[in-house]
């Protein structure tokens, strides 16, 4: 909401100065955006001739003009617009000038190599309407003599840009603005002169509101004047307009605009002469079709507010008109209309269609019903003086009435809330100047909501308008209490953080990419999953939530390597999605790495990373959790987006079906679809959901400690065993055979080729024998081998190597 | 005894020269060996004269103890002159690199949770989480934004399916509703995690942070809400003073509402807080409409309470002087590099929450 001090002082009288007026104005909860001078920012647009325009040399859709500014020669502008061409007079924006819309200072700049000195701009740049199509086309008739002057008139005053939150529809016009600072302490609220308007008789076109369900329209009151001349605005109205950011159009729609943001009454006018016998304001159905003001054409679903005559729709009742009825500078007889509309029945019309305007954001929020006849003879007086022409009698319909809504409000509950005293007398004072009546019953106030105020409807509401204006500075500062009742995290919590900064101590970089993804690349990683569409992307390359952590975190791996790094690893903590219920969500941790170890070490010889890398940092990020290494279960079933070969699965231990982690490398083909160039891509994945269970706290977990001193023995093995016999199971038969004696077992060589058939490999093995209550002697030691041996060969077909 | 004293002088001073291990080895055998000079006086013993033998026996023990003690000397000063020898040879340039290493980092806004995790747990709240992906009605309903109310198009959201009923998340105010369901009050507790509104320019990112706030108690008022806001930023900034201004704004599931912004000033091109007379607004807050605490059948006679939302992206922007929010996203290896923290660096109170 924008308005400026001068207007502001039109309706409050006060002795304020304007920076007081401001601080005041956030102080009540009026945010202040804004406070600056139009002017200077708009003193530099330029009314232009295009002299000439080619297309560009190198790109189809750009053209060079050359565009006479006024000044001796003209200069060059690339311009993108399609209606860019010879002859236009338009708006043009030299070098260093700020863009309203997006506040960017222009800069000289090469655009696909010829230089462009400042820019053509389209009313929706200038902010002087939503069209962005194409740049300004100025009439030629009213602009010829114009070329090299501003644009724009000066205007002395300056603006204040407000965000008005949802609830205040009541200050999307000035006066409730100096409404609410008068009752702030700011000054007093002027009162409307009620200039008496001579009636020449009944208004003559009919109007009728059906009487149906969910009828959108609650009131409708109407006037019609004739004879009008329509013209352009006096400086005085241009001036509010502009001061706006809206362009001025002519009176009659100055008028209405003029009226609406001074005292938040939408209104429309319409061409009578266009109007087909009478009003009809109804339900559409299905299919019916208007063109509204805003040039687009309009296909309506059952049930939308509109008005209409004989011939068809006129307009969205509250929220657009339409052309075959707009008012023209030709038009003589106007029907302006001041109606009510429910804000649900508006809302959900426009969200349908997709329109926004100030009128359905004034609707929609719920403005004054009682304010149509303020409205009538408002925008009449203004009319009857700039234009002319004979105004009728009001006429009102109605289907229902506005009925006035009563709290109880109970004093106590303002301190109960608040923490804070504030005395009944002022209590009383503020609310009488917000526009409350009031009748006090004890400790209980019966307050009568002013019709402006459709968002108060319960004592909490009365608590909030008193404190505002008391003032939030007023709330005490109540020191909290150091007193911890509940543990801070619970167990997944901790797991959660424990992780984290477990894989980042082993060198991953932590990053955080966006929880949606591109479904190109989501389809490479969603293995079995359903993928999830978001019905409104904020790109196309971001359409789907992800299955994975490693759709977005490949990509950026990928322009990392793009930036000339090439041992990178990153990992990502975070949710991914099976479906579009909240329910379907698990906790991730993604990393990847490309690259090589110990690349251009003068020391050590470089090698690539591997899945044997991946796999110590999630191994030893989950015993460092608090799993036992020994239970850990290792399987090779992947996802397809792993290298087949060369990835594994992690189970908590061989009895549990969920896996908790992959590891492995990255399948080559991925590589090769996104064009990633490294020498090798590995990654892991730990699903935080999965390991649960974490069960005891620590401290419990620990078991007794026990040690042997007694004499530790090594032994060493070699087996030939079949290829695809996976050394874990190996492992593990040899560490059953004693579980007292056995203390370790370490894999030490792995061996393939001459001296061992095909089809085998040679697994060499460290055995650690002790035990804990005698040293063991040869005959012991002796005894124990045999039994490794013979027990791996039955149960594994192994051979023990001689 | 003199031939024995004799053996004794002569061998001490042969191993005062300068000899290498095998002469060493040499004497020990001469001495000590099958037929070595002492070896064979022991063997005498016995012929000796019982009244002399004690004597001898003393003597020749004394004697061998004596050149035995010589003969190890002799060993390590050998073996420590060949390593000091062998040493000299072996030194190496101490200034080439290290083997190499890796330093993991923290995202920054991973960090700044931990930091206000901690600030809180001091104060008594605990960590809730909820999901991004969301019903609508957690999301709106529940918190008194019913689908007529215009703030829904304040929040720019992203629907998950045609009917709008599942959604991503526009705050973190649903962890609300699911911690109030899920238990009865009192309530204390934070919930930071992503947020999404579907909005992408300089500032705005459709994929953000927040900290969700919520106390409920029988008689917390708007002081208590001043008091731990002011109480955390204080901490959070590690300053001892912080100029704070409440302004009234407008949540549909908070009443009354505030924003609450932070005095501060730019010296040498870098943000202060808590001084200077520019003010920046860092969250929203307020009391929790009877309406959010009636839908989640709580009962508003008997308990109120506040909740407050803080983008957690700005305050780590603000802390660590972070000038791009996009930046945040974009992996870049350069950025997490500058800007993240070592992994070990764990923000406690007792430690203090950043180095």
């Amino acid at each position: 909401m924008k308005l400026t001090i001068n207007w502001l002082k039109e309706h409050l009288d006060t002795k304020l100065n304007e920076n007081k007026i401001i601080e005041r104005l956030t102080d009540i909860g009026l945010e202040v955006e804004s406070f600056e001078s139009q002017t200077r920012e708009l003193d530099s647009f330029i009314v232009a001739k295009i002299l000439n325009a080619e297309k560009h040399p190198n790109a189809d859709r750009l053209k060079v003009c050359d565009v006479d500014v006024g000044s001796k020669d003209p200069v060059k502008v690339v311009c993108g617009a399609h209606n860019a061409k010879k002859d236009l007079l338009t708006i043009y924006a030299p070098p260093d000038s700020i863009i309203p819309k997006n506040k960017i200072k222009l800069a000289v700049s090469k655009i696909r190599g010829v230089t462009s000195y400042g820019m053509l701009c389209s009313e929706s740049e200038l902010k002087l309407s939503d069209e962005s199509d194409g740049i300004v086309e100025l009439s030629s008739t009213k602009y010829v003599n114009q070329v090299g002057k501003k644009y724009f008139q000066k205007s002395n005053s300056k603006v204040i840009d407000l965000s008005i939150t949802p609830n205040r529809a009541d200050c999307l016009g000035v006066r409730g603005i100096a409404r609410d600072l008068a009752a702030a302490g700011a000054g007093k609220l002027r009162k409307i002169d009620k200039v008496k308007i001579k009636k020449t008789g009944p208004q003559k076109i009919s109007v009728k509101i059906t009487k149906e369900k969910n009828q959108g329209c609650i009131a409708f009151g109407s006037c019609l004047i004739k004879g009008v001349k329509n013209k352009e605005s006096p400086n005085w109205l241009k001036e509010k307009i502009i001061s706006l950011g809206q362009k001025p159009i002519s009176a009659i729609v100055d008028i209405t605009n003029y009226v609406m943001f001074d005292l938040n009454r939408p209104l429309h006018a319409y061409d009578a002469d266009k109007i087909d016998k009478g009003i009809i304001v109804r339900n559409s159905k299905k299919g019916e079709t208007f063109k509204a003001l805003d040039n687009k054409d309009y296909t309506l679903q059952d049930g939308m507010c509109v008005i209409t005559d004989n011939s068809g729709v006129l307009g969205l009742g509250g929220i657009v008109g339409g052309t075959r009825s707009g008012t023209e500078f030709d038009t003589k007889n106007i029907l302006i209309e001041a109606a009510y509309f429910d804000p649900r029945s508006i809302r959900k019309t426009s969200n349908i269609l997709n329109i926004d305007t100030d009128a359905k954001f004034r609707f929609e929020r719920g403005i004054d019903p009682t304010s149509i006849e303020l409205g009538l003879q408002r925008a009449t007086e203004l009319i009857k003086n700039i234009c002319g022409g004979k105004i009728s009698n009001f006429n009102f319909q109605k289907i229902q009435n506005s009925k006035k809504i009563s709290i109880k409000f109970e004093i106590s509950l303002f301190e109960k809330t608040t923490g804070f005293k504030v005395s009944e007398k002022k209590i009383i004072k503020i609310l009488t100047d917000l526009g409350f009546e009031i009748k006090k019953q004890k400790k209980l106030l019966n307050l009568i909501i002013p019709s402006w105020r459709p968002d108060i409807n319960q004592p909490i509401d009365i608590v909030e308008e008193i404190t505002r204006i008391a003032g939030y500075d007023q709330i005490n500062i109540e020191e909290p209490e150091k007193v911890r009742k509940k543990p801070t995290l619970n167990k997944q919590q901790k797991l959660f953080r424990f992780l984290q900064r477990s894989i980042a101590s082993k060198g991953y970089l932590e990053t955080i990419t966006w929880s949606f993804t591109d479904s190109k690349i989501n389809q490479l990683f969603k293995g079995l999953k359903k993928q999830t569409d978001i019905v409104n992307p904020i790109s196309s390359d971001l359409n789907v939530l992800r299955n994975s952590i490693f759709s977005n975190l490949v990509y950026y791996l990928n322009k990392n390597l793009d930036r000339g790094f090439k041992d990178i690893s990153l990992f990502e903590i975070g949710p991914t999605f099976n479906s579009h219920k909240p329910e379907d969500q698990q906790t991730v941790i993604g990393g990847l790495r490309s690259g090589k170890i110990s690349r251009l070490s003068w020391l050590e010889n470089e090698r690539l990373v591997d899945v044997f890398d991946v796999k110590r940092d999630v191994i030893q990020s989950l015993v460092e959790a608090g799993f036992s290494k020994n239970k850990l279960f290792i399987d090779d079933k992947t996802p397809s987006y792993y290298h087949p070969g060369k990835s594994g699965a992690v189970f908590l231990n061989k009895e549990e079906d969920k896996v908790v982690a992959y590891f492995g490398e990255i399948h080559p083909n991925i590589l090769k679809k996104l064009d990633i160039k490294t020498e090798t891509l590995v990654g892991f994945e730990i699903f935080l959901d999965k390991i649960k269970k974490t069960q005891k706290k620590l401290t419990d977990k620990k078991s007794k400690y026990k040690y042997s001193d007694y004499q530790k023995s090594e032994r060493d093995f070699a087996f030939v065993i079949d290829k695809n016999f996976k050394v874990q199971d190996l492992v593990n038969i040899i560490s059953e055979v004693d579980k007292n004696l056995i203390k370790s077992v370490k894999v030490f060589d792995v061996y393939e080729g001459e001296n061992i058939p095909k089809e085998k490999k040679s697994i060499a093995l460290n055995v650690t024998i002790q035990s804990s209550t005698k040293t063991l002697n040869d005959n012991d030691l002796d005894t124990i081998n045999q039994l490794i041996i013979s027990t791996v060969e039955s149960k594994s077909g192994a051979k023990i190597r001689s | 005894m003199s031939d024995i004293k004799k053996i004794k002088d002569d061998y001490i001073k042969k191993l005062n020269q300068n000899l290498d291990l095998n002469s060493v080895n040499q004497i020990k055998t001469d001495l000590f060996g099958k037929n070595g000079l002492l070896s064979n006086e022991f063997k005498k013993l016995g012929s000796i004269a019982s009244e002399e033998r004690k004597q001898f026996a003393a003597d020749l023990n004394s004697i061998k103890n004596e050149l035995q003690n010589a003969i190890l000397n002799k060993i390590q000063d050998i073996e420590i002159k060949e390593i000091n020898l062998k040493l000299q040879n072996e030194k190496v340039d101490v200034t080439l690199p290290e083997r190499t290493f890796s330093q993991g980092k923290i995202h920054p806004v991973s960090q700044v949770i931990d930091e206000i995790s901690s600030i809180f747990s001091e104060i008594g709240f605990n960590v809730e989480e909820g999901p991004d992906v969301e019903n609508e009605y957690n999301n709106f309903t529940a918190l008194n934004t019913p689908d007529s109310h215009p703030a829904r198009d304040m929040h720019d959201t992203f629907y998950l399916d045609n009917n709008k009923e599942f959604l991503l998340r526009t705050h973190t105010s649903p962890v609300q509703i699911r911690t109030m369901l899920k238990d009865r009050p009192p309530f204390k507790i934070i919930a930071p995690g992503r947020t999404y509104r579907s909005d992408s320019d300089q500032t705005h990112s459709p994929m953000f942070h927040q900290v969700e706030g919520l106390h409920i108690d029988k008689d917390i008022n708007m002081g208590h809400l001043k008091g731990c806001l002011n109480y955390f930023i204080k901490e959070f900034f590690e300053v001892d003073k912080i100029k704070m201004r409440f302004r009234p704004s407008h949540f549909p599931f908070t009443e009354p509402s505030a924003e609450v912004d932070i005095g501060y000033e730019v010296k040498d091109g870098k943000i202060a807080i808590g001084e200077g007379d520019r003010w920046l607004e860092i969250l929203g807050c307020g009391m929790v409409h009877p309406n959010v605490l009636k839908n989640v059948k709580v009962n508003p006679s008997k308990y109120q309470g506040y909740a407050f939302g803080i983008g957690i992206d700005r305050l780590a922007m603000l802390k660590y002087g972070i000038n791009d929010l996009r930046a945040f996203f974009e992996c870049d290896y350069r950025w997490l590099n500058h800007f993240g923290f070592d992994p070990l660096d764990v923000p406690s109170s007792y430690r203090g929450l950043s180095r």
